[in-house]
């Protein structure tokens, strides 16, 4: 179900439509078919279904505990890790189900950057951006290098740490730190790149920092972010899904959620009338 | 009637005060005391000899514990040999997929084998290695060390590895690796310094059992031409040469205990130069 | 750091300076269609104004984003709001452009009587006053947003003027009294035309200075001045 685009009744001079949001109707990414999750015998989500739309920024808000973060986790497989974790349902990308994939092979397609950065603290910058690389088996040195400035530069980080890429990563600020794990995430060319609350640890200036990259980053992958943070929702994504108590209550465009929601729990929720 | 409560309180916080520290100075003073009558008696017969010479035989002066140092290196290089790979593997495994009743085994397992008496564990080596070679052996002495040093090495591995946070795990496994180089490559990696520190230790502890190598390496006045042979080491050395009759010996076994604790001593230095650095490297 | 949201922003005004010249040129057709009885003109006023119209929604929608969407606040958020403003004022004066060109159809029959002069006065003036505002948004000049304020008050006197004019005139030629209630309409819209303008002036002064002016004249105490840390 993806949302319409608001088309002017009247034709204007072609020049002046270009300001409208670029909202795409690309093709389905990852298509999410009823999905339930459970931590042993408590269910965390419930049957949830939606589509995320190629190189689109989909955002998913709800209150603590409703299951956004869990949800995240089934796309890459990452919630069956957990011990006694079972996931029901289908995950598909670009048609084919993850959960009939080999588990490592989706994680290189679809990559993730948690809440807290989380470099690995024995290695370099240079070695931390290279890890997903060289065991994944490319060993070519001047690959490496490459693969690496071009993640970095994709993280907008490079102009900073190009002078000190041996120095340890837990060297560097907060900000700093994550858009390394997100410089990480990018270097083994990911299709899609999860966002587990990346910017709630962090303070608002590399706050504002993250969430134009992800506008950026858009143009080259899809991008599925999960924050508690509505209006960074609001500012960052084409498309908002609100979820509650593990179901998927609303999902539609950003600007229509953020306007004029069809559901009176997501207005309740909006306007901070929750509970 | 508050300011005797007050003065009660300073008086017997200061006596509790001097209590502790007259506690630790008595506590401290076998340490020293060792050290001195070590120090004292051992200095005068460590020569250069007493690295390169072996011992001479009774009635002649001179001599050193050459092959007694070169033996109980030996000895340990083969308890590590066997107790190294199978503790690392059993901590991995303990930390990494041991949360069930199965680890729960294994761990209740090893904590009884860390206790069991050393020299239980020689009797062990000596019925499964000695009695069937029909002879002594280094390997059997190595054999009977490294039982001793798994349990150690097990543990702390696998405390050192649930050290690591479960953060680095993730972000490894969404990266696309595999679990076991996440485990061997990431985790291991990262929770080292703390692995070796426990591997130096239980090298310690092995370096300084006697009971063990008495009826498994026996000992050996000369070199060892083979590892199937009795080999020397310095406890034993330490052992027998001390009770003898000659004064001589009497001394070289001082002398021996000496260079045992500088060994070992050493061995504590650089735990604790890693762990320093280690930490140095986290700033 | 420069954020994608001010991009929106510039568009934002590129797309209020585009419909301002549509509008102000819209205005000058109107009465030029008047002036010279043409009745294309005055066709293409009224089409025209279809697509002010559209644009109005579209710059309607689009504030509605960046309102929802970015939480814009201090600068941001007073030219968001100005903007608003300035929209609706801007698509109201081309529906009076549309009503002068109405009277231009209406007052085909009557070729003869000439149309005032004042009244051509007045819409030169007015059409100064709409151009001294639209420059002064993209400008963000004060000083340009005040001569409209002053400039206000002439409008007021030469209306006056040809009311007093127009009732000469019935009382003259009685049969000239249809024309002449065109030439009331036409003044009158021309009026507020110059009093639309001179609300997109008030708002430039209260984008550029923060301070609200309204019906001009009365400024509002300075908002500094209130604080409470005195």
């Amino acid at each position: 179900m993806i949302a319409e685009e608001y088309v002017p009744q009247i034709k204007i001079d072609s020049e002046l439509i270009s300001m409208k949001k670029d909202i795409s109707v690309h093709e389905s990414k990852i298509i999410a078919s009823d999905v339930s999750a459970w931590f042993g015998n408590v269910q965390a989500i419930k049957n949830i279904s939606m589509e995320i739309p190629e190189h689109s920024v989909v955002a998913i808000i709800g209150p603590s505990g409703c299951g956004k973060s869990t949800f995240l986790r089934t796309i890459n497989r990452m919630h069956e890790t957990i011990p006694k974790a079972r996931v029901s349902g289908k995950i598909l990308l670009d048609g084919k189900d993850v959960y009939e994939m080999d588990a490592v092979l989706v994680r290189r397609r679809i990559g993730m950057v948690f809440q807290k950065p989380n470099p690995f603290p024995t290695m370099s910058v240079f070695d931390n951006v290279a890890a997903g690389l060289r065991m994944n088996g490319v060993h070519s040195k001047k690959n490496i290098e490459e693969i690496v400035e071009q993640s970095l530069r994709q993280a907008a980080l490079w102009n900073e740490v190009k002078d000190s890429l041996s120095k340890s990563g837990m060297s560097l600020s907060g900000g700093q730190q994550q858009r390394l794990c997100i410089a990480r995430a990018l270097a083994v060319n990911p299709e899609v790149l999860l966002m587990d609350e990346p910017a709630s640890a962090l303070d608002p200036i590399s706050t504002a920092k993250i969430e134009e990259l992800i506008y950026e980053l858009k143009k080259n992958y899809t991008i599925v972010i999960v924050t508690h943070n509505m209006q960074q929702a609001a500012r960052v994504s084409d498309f908002t899904a609100f979820l509650y108590m593990g179901e998927l209550i609303e999902y539609d465009a950003t600007r229509t959620i953020f306007t004029n929601p069809n559901k009176k729990e997501t207005e309740e929720y909006i306007t901070g009338r929750f509970g | 009637m508050s300011m005797i409560r007050y003065y009660l309180r300073r008086y017997f916080s200061s006596f509790m005060f001097i209590l502790c520290a007259f506690s630790v100075v008595i506590a401290l003073i076998p340490l020293f005391l060792i050290f001195y009558h070590t120090v004292s008696l051992g200095i005068s017969a460590v020569n250069v000899d007493f690295f390169t010479k072996l011992p001479k035989p009774v009635g002649e002066s001179g001599g050193g514990l050459a092959n007694a140092i070169i033996g109980t290196l030996i000895l340990v290089g083969i308890g590590s040999c066997i107790s190294l790979p199978i503790g690392i593997f059993a901590g991995i495994f303990l930390s990494e997929y041991g949360n069930n009743f199965v680890g729960q085994i294994v761990r209740f397992l090893t904590d009884v084998l860390s206790g069991i008496p050393s020299i239980v564990a020689g009797v062990v080596a000596y019925t499964l290695i000695v009695i069937p070679m029909k002879h002594f052996s280094a390997y059997a002495g190595g054999v009977a060390l490294g039982i001793l040093m798994i349990p150690t090495v097990t543990r702390t591995t696998e405390e050192m590895l649930k050290l690591v946070p479960t953060s680095l795990r993730e972000a490894a496994l969404a990266l696309g690796i595999s679990r076991w180089k996440m485990t061997l490559r990431i985790v291991l990696r990262t929770a080292l310094p703390g692995v070796v520190t426990g591997i130096l230790l239980s090298i310690a502890r092995a370096a300084g059992e006697t009971a063990p190598l008495l009826f498994t390496a026996l000992n050996n006045r000369f070199w060892h031409t083979s590892l199937n042979q009795p080999i020397a080491s310095l406890t034993v050395f330490i052992y027998n040469y001390g009770v003898s009759p000659f004064e001589e010996w009497v001394q070289q076994a001082w002398g021996g205990a000496l260079v045992l604790i500088v060994m070992i001593l050493l061995v504590n230095i650089g735990m604790r130069t890693i762990t320093l650095n280690r930490m140095k490297g986290n700033q | 750091m420069e954020r994608h949201f001010q991009k929106e922003l510039e568009t934002l005004k590129t797309l209020l300076i585009k419909m301002g010249s549509m509008v102000e040129e819209n205005f000058s057709s109107g009465m030029k269609s008047v002036e010279n009885r043409d009745e294309e003109l005055a066709m293409s006023v009224i089409t025209t104004d279809k697509r002010v119209d559209a644009l109005e929604i579209e710059i309607d929608n689009t504030i509605l984003d960046l309102l929802a969407l970015q939480q814009p606040v201090a600068r941001d958020l007073r030219l968001i709001i100005a903007a608003q403003k300035i929209n609706n004022d801007l698509e109201r004066i081309s529906d009076h452009a549309v009503n002068i060109a109405q009277s231009a159809l209406n007052l085909e029959k009557f070729e003869q009587v000439e149309l005032f002069p004042e009244i051509i006065e007045m819409a030169k003036l007015t059409r100064t006053m709409l151009k001294d505002a639209l420059d002064g948004f993209i400008l963000l000049d004060a000083v340009l947003a005040n001569n409209v304020l002053v400039a206000d008050d002439t409008i007021d006197e030469m209306n006056r003027a040809v009311t007093r004019r127009v009732i000469q005139l019935v009382k003259e030629n009685p049969s000239c009294i249809e024309a002449a209630l065109e030439f009331i309409r036409i003044s009158r819209n021309v009026e507020r035309v110059a009093d639309l303008s001179t609300n997109i002036a008030e708002e430039i002064i209260f984008l550029t200075k923060a301070r609200i002016v309204k019906h001009h004249g009365t400024e509002m105490p300075d908002a500094d001045k209130e604080s409470p840390a005195r």
